[in-house]
């Protein structure tokens, strides 16, 4: 699937500027976004290391077990094959609470984090598990409860009222996340996973 | 009240999560210091695991913005959607939202600037930028920095969240306001 959405994506582009006289823009276009992408990871290595280090404060200190009480029930009735007492249980609830709370560059480090344990349980290491699928579902639909950079850019944008947009944030992303984990379920049935050849 | 706590919860939330932890870690006597350090280890490896993956989907998307070719996508789409009385201006947004993160910040505070943060397309932008995440970013990270190079189903359930948050926000939206 990624292979042919990759590959769309840039055959398209270069079909269509080539159509319109303007393949040169492509060449510029592809080496911009590869120096980009070289320099975003670089910002990340800092990011990365501030939350991994508080995190690592935060379970010593035993805050992950505190949160897991609270909304432990659900991510384990959403990740079944996860065993309660694995460490991937932990750094799941500490990632969705990031995102509840609109932490925005904090919870990939988290996230990050908790698919590295969700890897360890994962049978074969270059295809996503189920879990991983899940909490990716979860990820990118981003169940928000403060949506704090919107809020920011609004109130920039001279609003009279810029957090009105909480409720229907809060509304449209928890039915987006319903809908996610919905689709994820039915694929979950639909597509297993090839059986490894013995 | 409510109004400045909200306003304010994005200045405040990182530092007060930072000292809460803090706060609790030396109750605990954890030696903070030593643990910070040792998690922080972590955090290079990552950033430079992800490298490759970015590269591969940022010079993709880039080279499909800057082609025109995404634009074209846009002007075929956009008679589908006024016949759905969905205000057009939201469609460039709208398929930005799940490919680039910046990308989608952009529209979304040029579309607050010229449309107004107060005016439906405002409200709904918002919204919209509020409620999903950047799927393929995400996809890109996270599977990238454990090695995961066959994301079976996942991009499809990243599109069908983003669709809903696009279909959600205009109607929730419409009728909320």
């Amino acid at each position: 699937m990624i292979n042919y959405v990759w590959a769309l994506l840039i055959s398209g582009g270069i079909v269509y500027a080539a159509l319109h006289g303007r393949i040169d823009i492509v060449t510029n276009s592809a080496i911009t976004a590869a120096e980009g992408a070289v320099g975003l990871s670089f910002k990340l290595i800092g990011i990365m290391s501030l939350w991994l280090g508080i995190l690592k404060i935060a379970e010593a200190a035993g805050m992950v077990r505190v949160l897991g009480k609270i909304i432990g029930p659900f991510i384990r009735l959403v990740f079944p094959s996860v065993p309660s007492g694995h460490p991937a249980m932990g750094a799941i609830i500490v990632t969705i609470s990031a995102n509840m709370l609109g932490l925005g560059n904090a919870v990939t480090p988290l996230g990050i984090k908790a698919m590295s344990e969700l890897q360890k349980l994962n049978t074969r290491k270059d295809t996503a598990s189920e879990a991983m699928c899940t909490l990716l579902a979860l990820c990118t639909t981003g169940f928000t409860l403060v949506p704090t950079t919107i809020i920011a850019l609004r109130a920039a944008a001279g609003s009279v009222c810029p957090t009105e947009i909480i409720g229907p944030t809060v509304l449209v992303s928890f039915l987006a996340t319903v809908i996610a984990l919905l689709a994820d379920g039915i694929c979950r049935t639909f597509f297993r996973r090839p059986k490894r050849k013995v | 009240m409510l109004t400045y706590f909200t306003t304010n919860v994005s200045v405040w939330a990182i530092p007060g999560i930072l000292l809460a932890i803090l706060v609790f870690g030396l109750l605990r006597s954890v030696r903070v210091y030593e643990v910070f350090v040792e998690g922080a280890k972590e955090g290079f490896s990552n950033a430079i695991r992800i490298m490759p993956f970015l590269v591969a989907m940022m010079v993709a998307v880039s080279i499909f913005r800057d082609s025109g070719a995404l634009d074209e996508c846009i002007s075929w789409l956009r008679p589908v959607l006024s016949s759905a009385g969905i205000p057009t201006e939201l469609l460039p947004l709208a398929i930005l939202r799940p490919l680039s993160g910046t990308g989608a910040l952009g529209v979304t505070s040029e579309l607050l600037y010229s449309q107004g943060p107060d005016s439906l397309v405002g409200r709904i932008a918002s919204t919209l930028l509020g409620s999903t995440d950047t799927t393929f970013y995400v996809l890109t990270v996270y599977f990238g920095a454990i090695g995961v190079i066959k994301p079976r189903y996942s991009i499809v359930v990243g599109l069908i969240g983003d669709l809903v948050g696009f279909i959600g926000s205009v109607y929730i939206c419409r009728l909320l306001f």
